[in-house]
């Protein structure tokens, strides 16, 4: 019986030496980049696989950085980085500077949608899922906070905003996708109610929200960098079911363009420029592209960067 | 009500239990560490790292799952059929260990993630009756509840350190879903070699041909075990459920989650030995009873008087009560009444009612959760406990 006593200990140590070999070596990250690189002509923040990455538009190559989101923007030097849910941990907001220090985190409930930096890098807006995952599904609700990272007041969610023109906030209300204006204070989001999902209006000082009841179906809100225009999905027919039709609303003549892309698009956009819009596709292998479109419905759709999600201009 | 002396035949003690027992016992820790370490990170990788909708992950892992009861009907058949236990159950345990490598082969195709699942669980189905099969003609009637109760508690410790050793690997590995799964492969491919070498299968002499399944159907206490697997299969929401609705009353952070499960399987695995061998010592329906009667409690507690950690801590103990209770005990108790000839597939049929039920009920509890409450749901379940405890003491209290 010696033979076999001499058989598993030679296993046991072949089969443990393969699996600590290639957990050590998976361990050994080949050199994680160490920070957000701005560098030479305009680049884009990305996730690649989860990772905090930068590329310039031109292709080029990549920087990956050893840092994991699940969804993150980047503005003036401040990222905003909502951490995964882990199998022990709740997951979190990780404010980052460029050199990827923490500067603050918060702890939250529910899974990673959305995030948003203001164009000075102040003010930084979140949404997570707490029911359901899908903004088709019916029942589903949504967490939206906003930190000040000036003064460091936290609204953790913008259900305690006073609604104006309702005297109570109706039950089933629920808000997503800040985008914050160039004065740090005033903000547009979604917010649902009673089947309908208005443009919304903030004032975070003033604690308020004015939901605009002409502005309907106008689902996570992007403003474009010189303030005129919101790029949006936009539910197909008005039913969320069918997909979403990437948009832009001039705010002033409150006129809508319809985007030259045609898939179904379920993500906040962000804008690369005054005139381009880009956005994350999933594939059906289940990886994400980063695609752009010209933002006046003109164009095709291309491919901007490939394997990546989550896009944010470096500014 | 006439509650047992049902099984009181000879018993050796702790002595009864043969080295093949522990073998398997053995096999099946290597086997759930593996499996479980895998268990703990597929929600992840499949819902953060390949986006996949928690629905979608839902629905492919319950249909996968009840798509191969049939395959575990199949498995005891051809290994009564063939006489060959180990040698399907070995089968079943390979099966799983190749399918750790084609989860890291499979990449981001969620066609071929779905037949590395299927085959997953496919090995599952496969080596559970076979196992338990080997367990029952390894060991004196009278000391089949401490069998169970060891082989149990030892599966139940593979379960706990499963998810640990996963965090490890996470850790050590800068979060890589290709290491765990190395990992568990590697795991897996052990618990099969042990499986190999140190296993005795127990064929029966060949000259007793026996008539096959449907012949087993006849026998009316083979219909009430089957019967009584199906009740505890039909009573049992799902630990998703029990686990989320305390979650939501008490507003825990989704961290929490896994630690629910850790400490149940914690109490299970305590307990499993014990009550096995108080089921081999005063009846194993007796045993099989209070542990509905720990069922009926959690359910009333999940929207009872209590709150904080009292209800945490009263609700995972009383539901790893249960699950010692009932788990190995109604497999130590169907053992006997089982003809040898057929025993693998006896178990099969009476695992795969229990499963059909369970699929049943966990579709029946989320419907009843969505359409009139989450109380309402939890007090019907509670009923239906109840219903199940005075059902079973009616089937199988009788003297056949």
């Amino acid at each position: 019986m010696n033979k076999r006593l001499l058989i598993t200990l030679t296993a046991a140590v072949l089969l443990g030496g393969v699996a600590v070999g290639y957990t050590a070596l998976s361990g050994a990250a080949p050199d994680a980049a160490q920070s957000v690189t701005t560098g030479a002509g305009p680049r884009l923040m990305v996730l690649s696989n989860g990772k905090l990455s930068t590329v310039s538009h031109a292709g080029g190559s990549r920087e990956v950085t050893g840092q994991s989101c699940d969804r993150a923007y980047e503005a003036a030097g401040t990222i905003s980085c909502l951490r995964p849910v882990g199998a022990l941990k709740a997951s979190e907001l990780a404010v980052l500077d460029r050199d990827l220090k923490e500067l603050r985190t918060i702890p939250l409930t529910g899974f990673p949608n959305r995030t948003r930096v203001s164009a000075s890098g102040r003010m930084v807006a979140w949404t997570l899922f707490v029911d359901g995952h899908s903004y088709a599904a019916n029942g589903f609700s949504t967490s939206t906070g906003i930190l000040d990272t000036k003064t460091g007041t936290l609204v953790t969610s913008l259900e305690e905003f006073a609604v104006e023109g309702m005297p109570q906030r109706p039950v089933d209300t629920n808000y997503w996708g800040v985008t914050f204006t160039a004065d740090d204070n005033r903000f547009y989001a979604t917010m649902s109610t009673g089947g309908h999902r208005y443009l919304l209006e903030g004032d975070f000082a003033g604690r308020t929200v004015k939901p605009l009841t002409d502005l309907d179906d106008v689902e996570c809100p992007s403003l474009s960098p010189d303030g005129t225009r919101i790029a949006y999905k936009k539910a197909v027919g008005g039913d969320p079911q069918k997909g979403w039709r990437v948009s832009v609303l001039d705010l002033k003549s409150r006129e809508i363009t319809e985007l030259a892309e045609t898939r179904s698009v379920d993500d906040q956009p962000a804008w690369v420029d005054d005139r381009t819009v880009a956005y994350g596709i999933q594939r059906d292998d289940g990886l994400n592209d980063v695609w752009a479109v010209p933002a006046d419905g003109t164009g095709t759709p291309a491919i901007l960067v490939p394997e990546a999600s989550s896009p944010a201009p470096i500014s | 009500m006439y509650l047992s002396t049902i099984d009181k035949p000879k018993s050796a003690n702790w002595k009864g239990l043969s080295g093949n027992v522990f073998a398997l016992g053995t096999v099946s820790l290597i086997t759930d560490v593996s499996s479980e370490m895998v268990a703990a990170v597929l929600p992840l990788y499949l819902v953060i790292g390949l986006q996949l909708s928690p629905a979608a992950y839902g629905l492919i892992d319950g249909v996968y799952t009840g798509a191969t009861t049939l395959l575990r009907l199949a498995g005891g058949y051809l290994a009564d059929r063939t006489n060959r236990r180990k040698a399907v159950a070995g089968f079943g345990y390979g099966l799983s260990a190749v399918a750790k490598l084609g989860l890291l082969a499979a990449g981001n195709s969620l066609t071929a993630l779905g037949v590395v699942i299927t085959a997953d669980r496919a090995g599952k189905g496969l080596r559970t009756a076979p196992r338990d099969a080997l367990i029952t003609l390894s060991t004196p009637s009278g000391d089949l509840g401490r069998a169970f109760g060891v082989h149990r508690a030892m599966d139940g410790i593979g379960a706990f350190a499963g998810p640990l050793v996963a965090m490890a690997v996470l850790a050590a590995s800068a979060q890589s879903f290709d290491a765990v799964f190395v990992t568990s492969f590697c795991i897996a491919a052990f618990g099969v070699l042990v499986l190999v070498l140190y296993v005795k299968d127990r064929p029966e002499p060949v000259q007793r041909r026996e008539p096959l399944k449907l012949a087993l159907l006849k026998d009316p206490a083979v219909r009430r075990i089957v019967l009584a697997a199906s009740l505890l299969g039909l009573v049992t929401i799902g630990d998703g459920f029990v686990y989320l609705l305390l979650q939501k009353r008490e507003g825990l952070a989704f961290g929490w989650f896994p630690l629910l499960a850790v400490g149940t399987s914690l109490v299970y695995l305590l307990l499993a030995a014990p009550l096995g061998a108080l089921a081999d010592k005063i009846g194993r329906l007796k045993v099989m009873l209070a542990g509905y009667g720990a069922l009926t409690v959690v359910y009333l507690l999940l929207h009872g008087p209590l709150s904080g950690w009292p209800l945490l801590v009263l609700v995972v103990l009383l539901y790893g009560v249960f699950y010692a209770c009932t788990d190995g005990v109604l497999m130590a108790l169907a053992g006997p009444v089982l003809p040898e000839r057929l025993r693998t597939t006896g178990i099969a049929l009476i695992q795969s009612g229990q499963a059909l039920a369970y699929l049943g009920s966990s579709v029946l509890f989320g419907l009843a959760w969505q359409f009139w409450s989450p109380e309402a749901a939890t007090r019907v379940a509670a009923v239906a406990a109840v219903l199940a405890l005075i059902t079973t003491a009616a089937l199988l209290g009788r003297r056949k």
